[in-house]
């Protein structure tokens, strides 16, 4: 402070002095260098590093689509389904807006849910990182209320018929369940007021809960930093100048790292948004391009594919009440992670085969409730989505028993490091 | 009073038909045929835009589509447009809408002939195909005919003089399955393969009005690509040049 002072009295450049005017005012430069120039990550990044930037890099996308797309959509029940055609084709580049916005609902998952098997496989939710996991989660909590309220939004059978369903899950609440779901609803029935208030909730309220959840999650992070592939923390062997010795500043090294990773993403998305932006039904789905119809019931009512391994749980019990509990717990068991895991060893590169099968069990378990909850509830799959609930939840279940027995390999002192 | 009870009545069957009468009906899900229609052939586009105007529309809006859009895109003029096309529209900005209350039509066929713009989205092209080819004659229906991809529809043949009268032939195959087979008992103005064409150009057409810009949408993501490709190229060099000194 005191040197940029004396700097901005001998002169400087014009830019210089106006960063100096700027940092006696606000801590620009100390929070560049916190969180860019001199905030360290392990220099082994590999390619699972990558969905958390990806993840920002959606939610940006997602943030300014929305916004276009509210400045010509009409959130009423009578004109929703209008206004989106009326976008796609009668407002310039409208369907280009709202073809990204689509598949941006569909890539925000697809990240996220990779980013999440990361911290699963490194150990990224492990001391002293739980809050830090526990933030996560409520980001992820927040993203399924944000795409649950704004698949209503086209006003589509699908739409409609989804929001019926996920709506009624609330009805299994003991005692108050009929009310909790008229109060939800705002109406004996998904009504205008359903997709009005809706419509709220998913351009104010979630947005602006997930913006500042991210921020948090940003900070948690760099207070107990980026652990990477091998679970060591590098700020327990630090060189002379107090540099983490296996360490690489976020910018310019990540930034440029992630910036071949933006691209890789953004031809992907590209190439589904201009090639295939219904993505076989799985991104939008067929029957969503027929205006709601309250008094007529789709054959097959499957919600959008990254809430089905939880709908297939659902499906898979008899009683609903039963099976809304344990969609649930699917849920709430995620939350307890931290805890549940009792091996000391972070990485999944250093930790028994105990473990690695057990991850491997319940990524398979989680893949396959996500086909079966897309497919109609037939007597094999009914049985199938029972097995394959009851190992998703032995995973979680049994985890503190496996995970304590654990037979791991010794954690090398530096992070592994090939040139 | 009647009129609306029997309407209600047959709108429920019809619900009732749509859920659990497929597999009672016949043999289940009829396989479909593939359109193989092409939305980069204008000349189709255009005689299917004509087969539109003068075959469905009398009953189907397509209430998203703006005739001077169909202009631009058929490469047609204005002119051609108004004079060959619009019909049931005064000015070319305004949409393929129809004059037939949605009331009455839910009297007169039980529920009312849906809007077209979205049916090749929300159905695709080989079930639209399909569905114009396989009506059939059933003497006991309301309209005399039937379907094999959606059974008891309420839409009556609209196109029987082209396409000419067919009956149901159902047998059993040397597997065992169930086999159907429609056999023409009176031909249309058309031969078959010309009535093929004359249903695939209205189909080619409804998938063009389905997502009018595909084309468009196409052309561009290559270009995307294209420049990402490059981009990525030098974000790469970029990284490898930064990361050079790190060991």
């Amino acid at each position: 402070m005191n040197s940029a002072r004396a700097d901005a009295v001998t002169g400087g450049s014009r830019s210089a002095r106006f960063l100096d005017w700027i940092d006696a005012r606000f801590p620009l430069t100390k929070m560049l260098k916190e969180h860019a120039t001199e905030y360290y990550a392990a220099k082994n990044f590999n390619v699972w590093y990558v969905f958390g930037v990806l993840a920002m890099v959606v939610l940006i996308i997602q943030l300014l689509t929305g916004i276009w797309l509210t400045m010509s959509y009409k959130p009423s029940a009578a004109d929703a389904f209008a206004s989106v055609e009326y976008i796609m084709r009668d407002v310039e580049w409208g369907w280009l807006i709202r073809y990204m916005h689509s598949t941006g609902a569909s890539a925000f998952f697809i990240v996220v849910y990779l980013h999440m098997f990361r911290g699963m496989m490194y150990g990224s939710y492990k001391p002293p990182r739980e809050l830090l996991w526990i933030i996560g989660m409520l980001i992820y909590l927040a993203l399924m209320a944000e795409a649950f309220f704004g698949y209503l939004l086209p006003w589509g059978q699908m739409s409609y018929w989804g929001a019926q369903v996920i709506v009624s899950l609330f009805g299994a609440v003991p005692f108050v369940g009929d009310s909790l779901v008229e109060w939800i609803r705002g109406d004996f029935y998904i009504s205008d007021i359903t997709l009005n208030r809706f419509f709220a909730l998913h351009v104010i309220a979630v947005p602006l809960a997930l913006v500042m959840l991210v921020v948090v999650h940003i900070l948690a992070l760099h207070e107990t930093g980026s652990l990477g592939p091998d679970g060591i923390e590098i700020k327990e062997k630090k060189g002379a100048d107090g540099i983490p010795l296996d360490g690489v500043a976020f910018h310019p090294y990540l930034t440029a790292k992630d910036l071949v990773a933006i691209v890789v993403f953004l031809i992907l998305f590209s190439g589904v948004i201009f090639f295939s932006p219904e993505m076989g039904g799985y991104f939008l789905e067929h029957a969503n391009f027929e205006p709601a119809n309250r008094l007529k019931t789709p054959e097959h009512i499957a919600p959008v594919w990254y809430f089905t391994p939880f709908y297939a749980i659902l499906r898979a019990v008899p009683s609903k009440g039963l099976g809304a509990l344990l969609m649930l717990l699917a849920i709430v068991a995620l939350f307890l992670l931290p805890w549940l895991d009792r091996c000391r060893v972070k990485s999944i590169r250093y930790r028994g085969w105990t473990f690695k099968l057990a991850l491997a069990i319940f990524a398979i378990s989680f893949v396959a409730l996500g086909y079966l909850g897309l497919m109609p509830a037939t007597q094999t799959y009914v049985i199938l989505a029972r097995i394959f609930t009851g190992l998703y939840f032995a995973f979680f279940l049994f985890m503190p028993i496996y995970t304590r027995m654990e037979k791991t390999k010794p954690v090398p002192e530096r992070v592994v490091w090939h040139e | 009073m009647l009129m609306r009870a029997s309407a209600r009545t047959y709108i429920a069957v019809l619900a009732v038909s749509l859920v659990v009468g497929l597999p009672a009906h016949g043999a289940g899900e009829f396989p479909l045929q593939h359109a193989g229609n092409d939305v980069s052939n204008i000349a189709s586009l255009q005689r299917g835009a004509r087969n539109f105007v003068n075959f469905c529309m009398g009953c189907h809006s397509a209430q998203y589509v703006r005739y001077n859009r169909l202009a631009e895109d058929l490469g047609l003029s204005e002119d051609q447009v108004i004079d060959n096309l619009m019909f049931a529209a005064e000015k070319p900005q305004e949409t393929m809408t129809i004059a037939m209350p949605e009331q009455d039509a839910q009297g007169w066929f039980g529920q009312a002939p849906p809007d077209l713009s979205l049916i090749a989205r929300s159905r695709g092209p080989d079930y639209l195909y399909t569905f114009l080819k396989t009506f059939y004659l059933e003497p006991g229906s309301p309209t005399g005919v039937n379907n094999l991809v959606l059974a008891n529809a309420s839409m009556p043949h609209v196109l029987w003089e082209l396409q000419g009268e067919q009956r149901l032939i159902e047998e059993t195959d040397d597997e065992g399955h169930r086999v159907q087979r429609l056999e023409m008992v009176r031909p249309g103005r058309l031969s078959p393969d010309e009535y093929d064409q004359f249903v695939r150009d209205i189909v080619n057409f409804l998938d063009y009005v389905g997502e009018p810009m595909q084309r468009e949408r196409i052309r561009l993501g290559g270009w995307v690509i294209a420049f990402l490709l490059v981009f990525g190229l030098f974000s790469y060099l970029l990284k490898e040049e930064i990361w050079k000194d790190i060991k």
